[in-house]
């Protein structure tokens, strides 16, 4: 695996036949997939009351709540998956590595409809979270599940075992070892991982509607309130509490970001 | 030679173009998803008469608020069918259905039902009236009225179960209000809500007869309660002024009202608009029920009660934790 490391060609390298090309195209293709929808959306955005009204802040401010405490957990729970499928060897290895994915697979409504089975009422295992936060916290976890695990586990692939060797013949615990030279190279990939999953998490709706009850001030989630507000026909004011989910998500996009430049800072 | 072999391909595509193009017309058919194995069969019955001979349909079903904005935004239909009649009356704002639609026998209505309490086995709470719901501890599950256009249901037919009980219409209000703090979940639409209740939420579901008798015919262990004083649900049809198949369209509206057509809609848990087709099924009849007219007529409840801002259910919501 270490030789395998030293033989990657580096990117930077590499120059792109026809740059302005690429570029070209990549500007028409995000435009068309991603920018033109949002710039239409904000368009469509009228009536702000229905954002600033106090059921809908009380929706976001529970939404991004949710998203940020999914997001560390998985931040944790990720990293520990990755390091045990990457670095352990056990029965049922490749298995449990298809597993991680699922979530991916399931439609979010019957994700939903399992973990209400599981986790409700009638809880054959006596946990019973149904239609509280913490019922949230478990759909939004169960589907934000594989993007850290993902987004780490070619990183610590690709990590030399060389200079853990080295860190621990010069005398460093473990865990040290870990935090002075594990850590610094798989935080990037953690934080895209942590991003992808809160961008994941504060839009969800699939998971969420059917386990949390979808009680204003108490359960409601900001896509059901944006869900509530589009049947009722105010697809204005549905744009506008849209545009400010939108808004708040890429001003945590952003920061993850630039947090993820400033651990790399080294590396330019 | 290229000639043909391009009249070949044609033919062996589009077989169906090269024998029946003459007689064959496709109806389209955009309905709310309950009705969804009523008109699986009604479809194939109406193929068999006459006027439908040669008929085939297309079909979409989804929740009706969405299929009427669907609609709205271009979807092609011949027929819409909807849930409640505010969902056409928002195409006939865009004059995709004609103002007149409702002109007729039936008041543009093709099948009816009633709001029901569904409820644990053996009703263990024993609640058979509105004012029972505000019994303490009673716990209700009702889908959310602002994303379930068919929860409003649910919601007049409380409000007119109190004005039936002697209360005026600020008082009533107030019930509204009381029976509120007992509801601890809002799904997003009926099925779900049938879903939560199954899971083991609540003690009483509020839903309609139709629902509760198809989850009872498809073997869930479901119990219902008609409240004296419920509402009647009238769910609306129409033909869109778009149609291009306008005859066979309004000949297949006309069957939906035939005798045996109702016949299957009372099968599949409807109550019927037409009288003598329901030998053998228990529709009991309540003596105090009403329409939504009795409650104001939809234009005014809309406004009054379910507009997202200003509206009675929304200051409700509000208040139930602001």
């Amino acid at each position: 695996m270490a030789a395998s490391a030293e033989a990657l060609p580096t990117p930077r390298a590499r120059r792109s036949a026809a740059p302005g090309l690429a570029i070209g195209l990549s500007t028409l293709y995000l435009s068309l997939i991603v920018l033109l929808p949002l710039a239409a959306l904000a368009w469509h955005a009228h009536g702000w009351d229905a954002i600033t009204s106090p059921q809908a802040v009380s929706a976001l401010k529970l939404t991004v709540v949710a998203s940020l405490v999914v997001a560390l957990i998985n931040a944790v729970a990720g990293t520990a998956i990755a390091w045990t499928l990457v670095r352990d060897r056990f029965f049922g290895q490749s298995f449990v590595n298809a597993l991680v994915d699922l979530p991916f697979a399931l439609p979010t409504i019957v994700a939903g409809l399992t973990l209400l089975a599981l986790y409700g009422p009638k809880s054959p295992a006596g946990i019973d979270v149904a239609f509280t936060r913490w019922a949230i916290l478990l759909a939004l976890l169960f589907v934000t599940l594989p993007f850290v695990v993902r987004t780490v586990q070619p990183v610590l692939l690709e990590l030399d075992t060389e200079m853990e060797d080295a860190a621990a013949s010069l005398g460093a615990s473990r865990f040290a070892t870990f935090r002075r030279v594990i850590l610094p190279n798989i935080l990037p990939a953690i934080l895209s991982g942590v991003a992808l999953a809160f961008a994941r998490a504060i839009g969800e709706f699939g998971a969420v509607v059917l386990i949390s009850g979808n009680l204003p001030f108490k359960t409601e989630v900001v896509s059901v309130y944006v869900f509530g507000r589009i049947e009722s026909g105010d697809s204005g004011g549905a744009a506008a509490a849209s545009v400010v989910i939108l808004a708040l998500s890429f001003g945590v996009l952003l920061a993850i970001g630039g947090v993820r430049r400033w651990t790399t800072r080294h590396d330019r | 030679m290229r000639r043909i072999s391009f009249t070949l391909i044609l033919a062996l595509a589009f077989p169906a173009l090269a024998a029946g193009a003459a007689r064959d017309t496709k109806l389209s058919l955009v309905a709310y998803s309950t009705p969804r194995e009523a008109y699986g069969q009604l479809i194939p019955a109406f193929q068999k008469t006459a006027a439908g001979n040669g008929v085939s349909f297309s079909q979409s079903y989804g929740a009706s608020g969405e299929q009427s904005r669907a609609v709205a935004s271009g979807l092609d239909a011949d027929l819409v069918a909807f849930s409640l009649a505010p969902d056409i009356t928002s195409l006939v704002q865009k004059k995709l259905v004609a103002k007149n639609w409702a002109n007729d026998k039936w008041h543009g209505m093709v099948t009816r039902s009633v709001v029901v309490f569904v409820v644990r086995d053996g009703n263990p709470k024993k609640l058979k009236t509105w004012n029972d719901l505000l019994k303490p501890g009673v716990q209700i599950v009702t889908p959310n009225p602002f994303t379930s256009g068919g929860a409003r249901w649910n919601v007049m037919a409380a409000y007119g179960g109190a004005l039936r009980a002697g209360k005026t219409p600020k008082q009533a209000e107030t019930y509204l209000a009381q029976m509120w703090k007992h509801v601890v979940a809002q799904p997003a639409s009926a099925r779900e809500g049938l879903q939560t209740f199954l899971a083991g939420r609540g003690d009483v579901f509020l839903a309609y007869e139709n629902e509760a008798l198809f989850a009872q015919q498809k073997g869930q262990p479901v119990q219902f309660v008609i409240p004296k004083a419920t509402i009647l649900i009238e769910n609306p049809i129409a033909v869109t002024s778009t149609s291009k198949n306008k005859p066979q369209a309004q000949a297949f509206l006309k069957y939906l009202r035939t005798k045996p057509a109702q016949r299957i809609f009372a099968q599949n848990g409807y109550r019927p608009v037409v009288k003598g087709v329901t030998q053998g099924l228990n529709f009991p009849n309540r003596p105090q029920l009403f329409t939504i007219k009795y409650v104001g007529g939809w234009a005014k409840v809309e406004k009054k009660f379910f507009d997202p801002r200003t509206g009675v259910m929304a200051r409700i919501q509000a208040s139930s934790g602001g």
